[in-house]
């Protein structure tokens, strides 16, 4: 028992945060979602609570017309289980999954009319857990089809959230193409990633659905849900055996790694200590002496009642300021060092090939 | 980390007593004395407290205050004639033979900030005394460490020196009534009635050093997530110690952490438990029932479980009617709300004798140790905020501050400087405004929208888009170039040539 405690007290953090991302839409890219919402499903059955979980997912297959059992989003073939379910609760859907915002909920830089649960309210006791799903190359992750997060800019954006203490510990997992190269630029501690495949490989789906029409999961992420699966909030297993998950025989991928920036040594992290939330507690010894025969109490400090005005989501774009608005004077600034030399030399080349005397069609 | 220099000031009187004067005074009184004390916390961060003590004799009325027959009278009748400004210490020391101090307590410590020492012979053993009372209603050098936590390396730290709430503008404290078995209990409780006799008074005292907004609510069917055991022995359930942190999390999903309000929550659960679990006690790690049947988590809240009285006769009609005793639930999740912000009194020597604040929740001393911890933990977060903006600022070059993203930086600059003079000036109350001032301009800087660093392309991105466009266009401009460098030179040759 006294191993464990000290095991426990090792953690250090005090809350558990996830960050679970779907990059792609459309009906043939299922099974990212059903990836993302299986790995939701198993962090909210280990205990981490709505309320502590960022899910951004395009949601656009439960309700797809091509989808012959509407409603559900099946993570097994034969329609075992339906991760859809009753309570999901999707944070950022639809267009709303941007680089953009994914960067903005990292980082906190975020527009204060943004709801509690738009917010990664993390502090420097929280750990976090970041799972990204979708197409990725070397390098990049396509999000939406329309635009790409670079390995640099995510390294960036864990830096910003190391310098303001946001996470104690972060367990990044990717499962995409050539997904070692997301995290091959990281430079802030305490990071412990995971992909399932190394660069020039592609990570492979596992088994597609006749009755559907599509691959329903990829394969490294459905053999770290049967992994999961096993787990429960009081289990002792650690990272390394999560590091075995889907050998190359499963995965036909090779997934990697990387703890070098991590400073406990992975034997020491216990699976719970990024997908649970179990929670340090300690007996309350001590009790305050209260007068019971006491009256109302007349506060030193009456409230003031401010007047604030309720922040309108709409408001965040001051139309009436626009339309109202003389168009700023713009001061005017010479044309700058590209454009002027490439100018410059368009037009003596143009001269020293046709003459001088030309200039006077110019003028 | 950025550095961070602060100097903290304790402005200290310490009053003798008629018959208390150490025989070996190095001057007669009243003299000023200065000690300064490092406390290091890693290579670029350093505090420095120095004590200000001025020596000096009692006044008359001081002397007709100390006449009293206990301490307590002693104190309240020295109150009104002490410097009361946050932060300062007053300490009257008595003679060793003194009857105001019971056997064995050689400092009595009031609620309000000073306390009685008793005199011990030599000026050295005197000071000693002194120095320990200063430490427990001040500040030590492990409470200034854990409020610079992110700044000392780690595995220098005990495990459990990052579990208090960290500073911040506003908490928010939610009250939950879990009622698991409707069908056997209705419970009462007067919540609004006890947060306005009990809670409200302590969350007054606490307002200086944040706002605090308060709410309720009670759900029904709210299960703990763990089984108790029937103990045969006491015909009771129990709950061991290492079952509790499962205990949390299945009510957690169902507390709903409030949307409106950014700031942290703490949530304070009154359980009762089930008819057919009940009475429910729980264990400490020795096997030994808890006295306050209650346990707490860091940086989250607590809970207590209550235990409803069995019915008189077991065939009394369910549902049971039950009136919670308020009072004694208040007692403890009061005391809980001082642990989470790191409020103990367990640690004290033990020839020290307390003085209970009372419904006031804590001590004026206890308020400064608080001020304390927070006023260095802002600057030292303000110091790396800034620090790490500004590193931000040289990594993307070409980076827009708006201009009231650079007057929030000002302001945050100057806010920290002001808090860091007044605090080697002794001005407890002032630097903490100051600091909390600072703190909000910085994080409105650092988390300002428009700083995304998307935003702004870096000048190989530029590269990558222009070039696939003019290097073709370019193509026949340098070629007709080189075309008319060797016609020029042709023609420089050729005059010669035909000559």
């Amino acid at each position: 028992f006294q191993d464990q405690a000290e095991q426990f007290l090792r953690s250090g953090h005090t809350n558990n945060w996830a960050v679970l991302v779907c990059t792609s839409r459309f009906w043939f890219n299922y099974r990212h979602v059903a990836n993302t919402l299986s790995v939701y499903r198993s962090v909210k059955r280990l205990g981490i609570p709505d309320s502590h979980i960022v899910l951004m997912l395009a949601d656009d297959m439960a309700c797809n017309p091509r989808n012959p059992k509407p409603a559900t989003v099946f993570s097994h073939k034969n329609m075992e289980l339906n991760v859809y379910g009753d309570d999901v609760e999707v944070d950022y859907r639809s267009y709303e999954v941007t680089v953009e915002n994914f960067l903005r909920v990292l980082t906190g830089r975020i527009p204060p009319s943004t709801p509690r649960s738009k917010r990664l309210l993390s502090d420097d006791r929280s750990n976090i857990l970041i799972y990204m799903t979708g197409h990725g190359g070397n390098g990049f992750l396509k999000f939406q089809d329309s635009e790409e997060i670079t390995n640099v800019e995510l390294a960036d954006a864990f830096e910003q959230m190391w310098q303001k203490r946001r996470y104690n510990e972060l367990l990044f997992i990717i499962d995409t193409c050539q997904g070692a190269s997301m995290y091959e630029r990281f430079y802030s501690p305490n990071i412990m990633a995971l992909a399932s495949s190394q660069v020039g490989e592609d990570s492979l789906s596992h088994q597609p659905d006749l009755g559907i029409g599509v691959h329903l999961m990829d394969r490294y992420t459905f053999y770290v849900l049967e992994f999961l699966e096993e787990i429960h909030p009081a289990s002792q297993t650690n990272m390394n055996d999560l590091f075995q998950v889907c050998p190359k025989s499963l995965c036909v991928s090779t997934p990697g790694h990387r703890t070098d920036l991590f400073q406990r040594d992975p034997q020491n992290v216990l699976i719970t200590d990024f997908f649970g939330s179990v929670r340090k507690v300690e007996i309350t010894t001590e009790t305050v002496s209260l007068d019971r025969d006491v009256a109302g109490f007349e506060s030193k400090f009456p409230e003031e009642e401010l007047a604030t005005e309720p922040l309108k989501y709409a408001e965040q774009l001051p139309v009436a300021q626009i339309i109202h608005q003389k168009p700023k004077q713009k001061d005017w600034h010479p044309p700058g060092g590209f454009i002027l030399g490439l100018w410059a030399l368009i037009i003596m080349v143009f001269f020293k090939t046709y003459g001088i005397k030309h200039m006077k069609h110019v003028f | 980390a950025a550095p961070v220099q602060v100097q903290l000031v304790v402005p200290i009187a310490v009053v003798f007593a008629p018959g208390s004067l150490p025989g070996d005074l190095p001057r007669p009184l009243p003299f000023r004395d200065v000690q300064e004390m490092e406390i290091s916390v890693n290579v670029r961060t350093s505090v420095t407290s120095r004590y200000e003590m001025l020596y000096r004799s009692t006044t008359g009325q001081e002397e007709a205050a100390l006449a009293a027959v206990t301490a307590r009278e002693a104190d309240a009748a020295l109150h009104p004639l002490q410097d009361t400004t946050l932060g300062s210490l007053t300490m009257y020391v008595v003679p060793e033979t003194s009857s105001l101090l019971p056997q064995g307590t050689n400092v009595y410590v009031g609620k309000h900030r000073s306390a009685l020492v008793r005199a011990g012979g030599s000026l050295a053993a005197l000071q000693a005394r002194l120095r320990e009372v200063t430490q427990v209603m001040s500040f030590t050098a492990s409470s200034i460490a854990a409020a610079l936590s992110d700044r000392v390396p780690d595995g220098q730290l005990s495990p459990d020196a990052r579990r208090y709430l960290k500073s911040s503008l506003g908490y928010e404290i939610t009250f939950s009534l879990l009622n698991p078995d409707p069908k056997s209990h209705t419970v009462d409780w007067d919540i609004e009635g006890a947060v306005n006799r009990y809670v409200k008074p302590v969350l007054d005292k606490l307002s200086l050093v944040a706002n605090f907004s308060v709410d309720s609510q009670i759900l029904y069917y709210a299960v703990l997530g763990v089984t108790p055991r029937y103990d045969k022995e006491s015909s009771s359930f129990l709950l061991s110690a290492h079952s509790l942190p499962h205990v949390i999390n299945p009510v957690e999903a169902r507390l709903g952490s409030s949307a409106a309000s950014l700031y942290p929550v703490l949530n304070f659960l009154l359980y009762v438990p089930e008819r057919s679990h009940s009475p429910l006690y729980i264990q400490d790690k020795d096997g030994a029932p808890v006295s306050t049947n209650a346990f707490h988590s860091p940086r989250w809240g607590g809970i207590m479980v209550y235990n409803v009285e069995a019915p008189p006769s077991p065939q009394a009609s369910l549902p049971l009617h039950v009136d919670v005793d308020m009072a004694r639930v208040m007692e403890v999740f009061l005391a809980q709300l001082r642990l989470l912000f790191g409020l103990s009194r367990e640690e004290v020597p033990p020839e020290f004798l307390l003085e209970s604040p009372g419904n006031e929740g804590l001590a004026d001393w206890e308020l400064d140790h608080l001020l304390w911890a927070h006023t260095v933990e802002n600057i030292a977060t303000v110091s790396t905020t800034l620090t790490s903006l500004a590193q931000l600022l040289d990594k993307i070059g070409n980076i827009v501050i708006k201009d009231d993203v650079a007057s929030e930086v000002y302001r945050a600059v100057a806010s920290v400087q002001s808090a860091v003079t007044e605090l080697s000036l002794g001005h407890l109350h002032a630097a903490f405004q100051a600091s909390k001032e600072a703190v909000t301009s910085s994080e409105r800087a650092f988390f300002d929208p428009s700083l995304l660093h998307l935003l702004y392309f870096p000048d190989d991105q530029k590269f990558a888009i222009y070039i696939p466009l003019f290097l073709p266009m370019a193509v026949p401009i340098l070629l007709s170039l080189a075309k008319i460098v060797r016609e020029t030179r042709q023609r420089k040759k050729e005059p010669t040539k035909m000559d």
